[in-house]
């Protein structure tokens, strides 16, 4: 089962009545059921088209142009190694490689325990920090084989409770202040925008 | 697209070097179009909203601040805009694009189904670089992958125009094909496990650039340029143009042929695919005849045998001589071709003498209704800013390319659709209100819409949504399309609301008719008391007396009269014209007692139905494939119909078994090919206009048949009290399904694992509170009636409603139709065990 369970549907609920228009709440949505299950499921994209009454194909669509989204399972923590030029001359293949060894899994891969899973990026943007990696999007600077060993072995004891699981994000819980949330603003006597009218359909 | 211009402003503008005129605002790729010169394009397409996608129609542009390459699909032309599709800048850009568009796409046009009418493969030859600099491996794909049960989809050759995707999503609103994925890894794909179960599928196999999508029952058939085609009309209400294609004298493929004013280009899965039935090894090739003669007690154990032309007419003659006039009845007529319908008509009712002849099968608006009303047209019900009410059944269901127009009305051009419609459909959601009339109860809602006044609740319709319909249509011009929403109800509550917008000022009506051809049916008299040319039989014994010899002096009687007078006795000869009453009319046990009884039962059809199999003589017809006349669509626009191929064995056109009949009676008919039907009605009829068979072959959007004003709807003077609706019943609503168990669709391949096993639908919370369980049959009654049959919940039905489709596989629901009731309630008995 990965549909949205009862508390996600909650937040669901409350996310969408933050916008004029069902389907805008897609994208917050697929980063609801990522946060659920580490990934974002088949099954979590019919249930997400259900609620939202679009198609999976809709939501496949727009999932899939997502690199974060990730739509096969991978580790809780997820390790991207950044092969970019600079990385690159200060050795992110031997680290890339070094990752591979700790782990004993090739890059695209989930460790058997399901903690860890591993990819070769592009550029991640921070070149003055070469070579570097991200576990869960969090950077870790200037990594050494002997940085990358610590990292994995403070995981693996659980002395690096800053990172958040794979999926975690703050965003979508965020609560807003009624007077900002997105949407028509009842003004008196304002006509609502032409393109809510065409797209009806969805209100 | 022009249709956002509210001005007819000319302006002009520079096109390679030469001024031209345009209309201020139009897409610029359409201008240069009309002035003469074909910008290459791939996804740009007329009846879609233009994306910018493949960059092929990018041409200089000199707005003022110089020349710039642009995308002609994307700019509205303007005054002074200099336009140059020749330049060296241009091409060479176009060959960029060109040559990138080629990067990924596989040279495979040998064994390619598109190869010969494919725009890539046209515009490489004509633009291309001839060579590919291009070394690197292509993208790759697994080979045609089916996204739905007739269409195959090869990635490899798509070139991302997005022209099927926005089909989908736009045009139809199954946006059950998307693009998947990212950057070179972008594909069209369905969900796994989600195919592309749209109606309308087909449309873009037609509209692929590439040999991307491609059509199973077309797959490998042909070649185009061994096709030759012919423009004709599917005979449907809509009417819908196609082209017939053909090879070595076989129909391959329909295609959609754009016209302005009816189908667009685009045709349901159920049209497109259906030329596979008409050629279909089922077809009867020869008359046949009842083994040994036409004896009743007879009938039993002895088949329909093959038998000669001679033979089947001579018994027919014979039949008809023995015959008191008043005792011979046709039924049926709706599929036929104006042209055969006459023919029939004037054999019934100007040589035969008998006026018991019907084009309906019991289930069409009567004729009043149907020729009685101020009429429009599509376009016209579709003008930007109209408001149009809609007391039809599912359009998407039954009038496809209809729901296709209205659609795009409503969501390009602000047309307000106000939907009556006991059930959700497929256009629920793109019109402005959408309320939920009760079956039986149309007449007390229209009259409160239109007032806005009445108590609480209105016909299941609480007063709120009553009035904010009312806010739409105050003070506007009203286009009603309207049509029967359900077998299970009379037509008297439709009729009361008619007359009521009828008094409304400037109204115009758009009436939908069940079968092809049935609105030609009632301009060629097949109706009891009609004449051709809308002349009411007591008016038309003068005009038509002449040509017609032995006209009846009295009306005579419809279908519904017709099998209860053959169940009695009292019809002797009945013909049955492409027509399966066992299949179509609503109570089948009364047909089934009607042919046992009558001595001679003759069919004329192109298969042996249902009810043709109790008949005692066959003739076997021609299809619309294979004959020439004219068909007439529910706007009374009449197109023309043209043979592509022949007919199979000895089968005739249905006129032309009308004139044998008639000679061998010792008439002549004066139809010697179908023109001289409109000749001789041109004669006769002081008011219709004739139709020019030349005149409509070259005008893509035909001829209509003005209403003359002879027939019209009665007023009334107050609506009629409605039963009152008992809490613990469900009212029934019946309707139809876009696949059934239709011959036509039973017999093409492509459609006929579509028809679904018979269900009831009802609201999920009355599903609840009844405590039925899912998957399980349970008794449903309605008075006497009863039947066993599987009820399932779904959001669309509204609380209190019961809905079903008809003739689908299993049970028959026809079975709970109380006689001459004017809606039916059913109950649902969850504590009786089946079994």
């Amino acid at each position: 089962m990965s549909r949205l369970n009862e508390e996600s549907i909650r937040i669901a609920n409350e996310i969408i009545s933050r916008y004029p228009i069902k389907k805008s709440a897609l994208i917050p949505l697929l980063h609801l059921a990522q946060e659920q299950e580490g990934w974002v499921s088949g099954e979590a994209m019919n249930h997400i088209a259900e609620i939202l009454q679009i198609t999976p194909a809709e939501v496949l669509g727009t999932c899939s142009f997502y690199e974060m989204f990730k739509r096969s399972p991978v580790g809780e923590y997820q390790l991207n190694i950044c092969h970019g030029i600079s990385c690159h001359l200060l050795g992110a293949e031997n680290l890339l490689h070094h990752a591979e060894e700790t782990l004993g899994i090739k890059e695209g891969e989930v460790t058997e325990d399901g903690k860890f899973s591993l990819e070769g990026v592009e550029c991640i943007a921070a070149c003055t920090e070469a070579p570097c990696l991200q576990v869960n999007y969090r950077y870790q600077n200037k990594v050494t084989k002997s940085h990358f060993n610590q990292l994995v072995q403070e995981i693996n004891d659980g002395n690096r409770s800053e990172i958040p699981k794979h999926g975690s994000l703050a965003k979508v819980r965020q609560s807003i202040p009624a007077e900002r949330l997105a949407g028509i603003e009842p003004v008196d006597g304002a006509q609502p925008p032409e393109w809510l009218n065409r797209n009806g359909r969805d209100s | 697209m022009s249709e956002i211009l509210g001005s007819e402003d000319l302006i002009n503008f520079t096109l390679n070097g030469e001024e031209v005129s345009a209309t201020n605002g139009e897409n610029l790729i359409e201008a240069c179009e009309k002035a003469g010169v074909e910008i290459p394009r791939f996804c740009y397409h007329k009846r879609m909203n233009s994306v910018g996608m493949c960059r092929m129609c990018i041409v200089e542009i000199d707005t003022g601040r110089g020349p710039a390459l642009q995308p002609s699909c994307m700019l509205s032309v303007s005054e002074g805009m200099s336009v140059n599709t020749e330049s060296e800048t241009t091409k060479k850009a176009q060959d960029g694009v060109l040559e990138f568009l080629l990067l990924n796409h596989p040279l495979d046009c040998p064994v390619c189904d598109k190869g010969g009418e494919c725009p890539l493969q046209d515009q490489t030859i004509a633009f291309g670089p001839g060579e590919t600099r291009f070394i690197e491996e292509k993208r790759h794909f697994e080979k045609p992958i089916p996204i739905n049960e007739n269409v195959f989809l090869d990635r490899e050759r798509c070139i991302l125009c997005d022209r099927c995707t926005r089909f989908a999503d736009e045009v139809v609103g199954d946006p059950l094909i998307h693009f998947i994925d990212r950057g070179n890894a972008t594909q069209v794909n369905t969900f796994p496990e989600d195919p592309f179960a749209s109606y309308f599928s087909g449309n873009v196999v037609q509209i692929c650039p590439v040999g991307a999508l491609t059509a199973k029952p077309y797959r490998f058939k042909a070649r185009p340029w061994d096709l030759e085609e012919i423009e004709s009309t599917f005979p449907n209400p809509l009417g819908d143009r196609i082209t017939i294609q053909s090879s070595r004298d076989q129909v391959l493929r329909f295609q959609g042929l754009d016209n302005d004013s009816v189908n667009w280009g685009w045709l349901t899965d159920k049209d497109r695919f259906s030329f596979q039935a008409f050629q279909s090894e089922y077809r009867v090739q020869e008359p046949l005849v009842r083994g040994g003669g036409l004896n009743k007690p007879d009938k039993n154990g002895r088949r329909l045998v093959a038998s000669s032309w001679s033979n089947v007419l001579n018994m027919t003659t014979e039949a008809i001589n023995r015959t008191e006039p008043n005792r011979i009845a046709i039924i049926g007529g709706s599929r036929l071709t104006n042209e055969s319908q006459y023919a029939w008509t004037k054999l019934a009712k100007g040589i035969i003498g008998t006026d018991n002849v019907d084009g309906s099968l019991g289930d069409e608006l009567p004729t009043r209704a149907l020729l009685g009303l101020p009429t429009t047209t599509i376009d016209d019900v579709c003008t930007p800013g109209n408001t149009v009410i809609l007391i039809t059944p599912d359009l998407k269901e039954e009038y496809g390319t209809l729901y296709i127009r209205l659609r795009h009305a409503a969501i390009e051009n602000s047309v307000k659709l106000i939907e009556l419609s006991p059930i959700e459909t497929g256009l629920s959601r793109t019109a402005a209100i959408s309320l939920r009339p009760r079956p039986g109860e149309i007449a007390k809602v229209v009259e409160s819409i239109l007032t806005g006044e009445g108590p609480v609740e209105i016909g299941g319709i609480p007063k709120e949504q009553i009035l904010q319909a009312h806010e739409l249509i105050k003070g506007n011009e009203l286009k009603i399309v309207y049509g029967k929403q359900s077998i299970a109800e009379s037509d008297q509550p439709l009729i009361e609301a008619l007359a009521l917008l009828k008094k409304t000022s400037n109204s115009k009506f758009l009436p939908l008719v069940r079968r092809g051809n049935a609105m030609g049916a009632v301009h060629m008299g097949m109706a009891p008391g009609l004449l051709p040319g809308q002349i009411p039989l007591s008016e038309g014994l003068k005009t038509f007396l002449n040509l017609w010899p032995n006209l009846p002096n009295e009306k005579g009687m419809g279908t519904e009269e017709i099998l209860q007078s053959a169940a009695n006795g009292m019809i002797d000869v009945l013909f049955l014209l492409g027509a399966d009453p066992l299949s179509d009319f609503y109570d089948p046990e009364l047909v089934e007692k009607a042919l046992n009884t009558v001595n001679t039962v003759i069919s004329v059809d192109l298969f042996v139905n249902a009810s043709a199999y109790h008949a005692d003589i066959f003739f076997p017809a021609s299809a619309f494939i294979e004959v020439n006349g004219s068909h007439t669509n529910i706007e009374g626009r009449v197109t023309p119909i043209r043979q592509k191929v022949t007919s199979p064995g000895t089968a005739r056109p249905d006129w032309m078994i009308a004139a044998e009949i008639a000679n061998r009676l010792g008439y002549d008919l004066n139809i010697e090919r179908p023109e001289d039907a409109w000749d001789e009605l041109g004669q006769t009829s002081t008011t219709q206009t004739k139709v020019d068979m030349d005149l409509i072959c070259d005008s893509p959007d035909g001829q209509i048949l003005e209403s003359t004003g002879a027939i019209t709807l009665e007023e009334i003077k107050e609506v009629s009290d409605t039963r009152p609706f008992d809490s613990y019943s469900l009212r029934l609503v019946l309707a139809k399904r876009m696949y059934d168990l239709g011959t036509i669709t039973q017999m093409s391949p492509a459609l006929k694992e579509f028809a679904r096993t018979s269900q009831l639908f009802i609201n999920p919370t009355d599903f609840k509170s009844m405590g039925l369980k899912s998957g399980e049959p349970v008794l449903v009654t309605a008075g006497e009636k009863n039947l066993t049959v599987l009820v399932v919940p779904n959001n669309k039905v509204p609380r209190s409603i019961a809905f079903g489709y008809l003739n689908q596989m299993g049970e028959d629901l026809r079975t709970l139709l109380v006689k001459g009731a004017d809606s039916i309630d059913i109950r649902i008995d969850p504590t009786v065990k089946v079994g």
